[in-house]
């Protein structure tokens, strides 16, 4: 199941596309809920490595608004419940990912990314 | 002892395509277990397991360290094993993320000095280069074991790109034979990448000298 932390962590890799290639624009999702058990210490640790604004889009496209558009200096008790929810919680079981910079299109399918390339596009 | 993880959902079709766990699995978890305390104290944020195969390895790792402890990503270049893994971590509740990939490819952009345990069980055996070549592309079972020259095709090829992911106290877990030259491998990470290095547990099992080698940063170096 894609959880949108593992859509928060991946890149396109195609051969010489190396900039503006994250972001991956979902497109097609078909999405699942499915609890997960809240660490909020593990969700706090987490936050450095987070681009804010990409996933804040992400939960917005499968239609979570909870957080908001900035990554706010204190995160309360509330905040990191919803940013938890929001990381583990959502799965894409199905759907597509678009790079903006190749247009490259990495299927997603039983809530597995597929990310390999043909041979032309490793280089 | 911590358990070896349930694998009894895993079908005979399955263990025809997906690499059924064997002694160097094993081996890998005995060396996971060995260094528990120490990483449990490490306190991991995020692990990565390349070629995860069945799952068994970071589902173990998940038990040591705790399901709601560590984000736990999962590749393997065969979507069979991507499948197996997720099934995997749903029968023994440890959430694994299983990615469909070539490596960590499309992880190197955002890792980059982030991952806090590394392991990779790597197709080992030496074969020549052909074999090694053409089951990587098929991704299917092969390509769990063909590993081409030396056993060190597919290795050395993560082990040119793991200090961009490993972090400051990150370690990474490799399995490897004696034919592999572990003395070289070593000694070549220690001096491009400066990584230090241990053999956690060695095994014979029949034809096979097994090792676990442990890598991790000299601590003064990111």
């Amino acid at each position: 199941m894609v959880r949108l932390i593992t859509h928060n962590l991946l890149a396109c890799h195609v051969k010489g596309c190396t900039s503006n290639n994250f972001p991956l624009k979902f497109q097609d999702v078909q999405i699942e809920l499915q609890e997960a058990d809240f660490n909020p210490d593990m969700i706090t640790n987490l936050l450095p490595r987070l681009e804010w604004g990409a996933l804040v889009d992400a939960a917005r496209l499968v239609g979570d608004t909870s957080l908001p558009p900035e990554q706010p200096e204190m995160m309360d008790d509330d905040l990191l419940r919803k940013l938890h929810h929001v990381l583990l919680e959502i799965h894409v079981v199905e759907g597509v990912m678009i790079c903006p910079n190749c247009s490259h299109s990495y299927p997603i399918s039983n809530g597995i990314p597929n990310m390999l390339l043909a041979e032309h596009e490793i280089g | 002892m911590i358990p070896t993880p349930d694998l009894s959902h895993l079908s005979d079709d399955d263990k025809l395509n997906v690499y059924d766990p064997a002694e160097d699995t094993f081996l890998l978890l005995d060396g996971l277990e060995k260094d528990a305390e120490q990483l449990k104290d490490q306190q991991p944020l995020i692990c990565l397991e390349i070629g995860s195969g069945s799952g068994c390895v970071s589902a173990f790792l998940g038990s040591i360290l705790g399901p709601a402890n560590a984000l736990y990503l999962c590749t393997d270049i065969n979507e069979r094993a991507s499948i197996c893994t997720l099934a995997t971590g749903r029968q023994n509740r440890i959430p694994l993320n299983s990615i469909t990939c070539d490596l960590s490819r499309p992880l190197l952009t955002r890792l980059r000095h982030s991952v806090d345990v590394i392991i990779f069980n790597p197709p080992y055996v030496p074969t020549d280069h052909h074999e090694a070549s053409h089951s990587q592309d098929a991704a299917g079972i092969a390509g769990s074991w063909a590993g081409g020259l030396d056993g060190m095709e597919v290795t050395n090829r993560f082990l040119d790109i793991v200090g961009e992911l490993l972090s400051a106290c990150g370690k990474f877990y490799l399995v490897a034979l004696a034919q592999n030259n572990i003395p070289d491998i070593r000694q070549r990470m220690q001096e491009k990448f400066d990584l230090d290095s241990e053999i956690v547990i060695q095994r014979r099992v029949r034809r096979e000298h097994l090792h676990i080698v442990r890598f991790s940063r000299r601590p003064s170096k990111v």
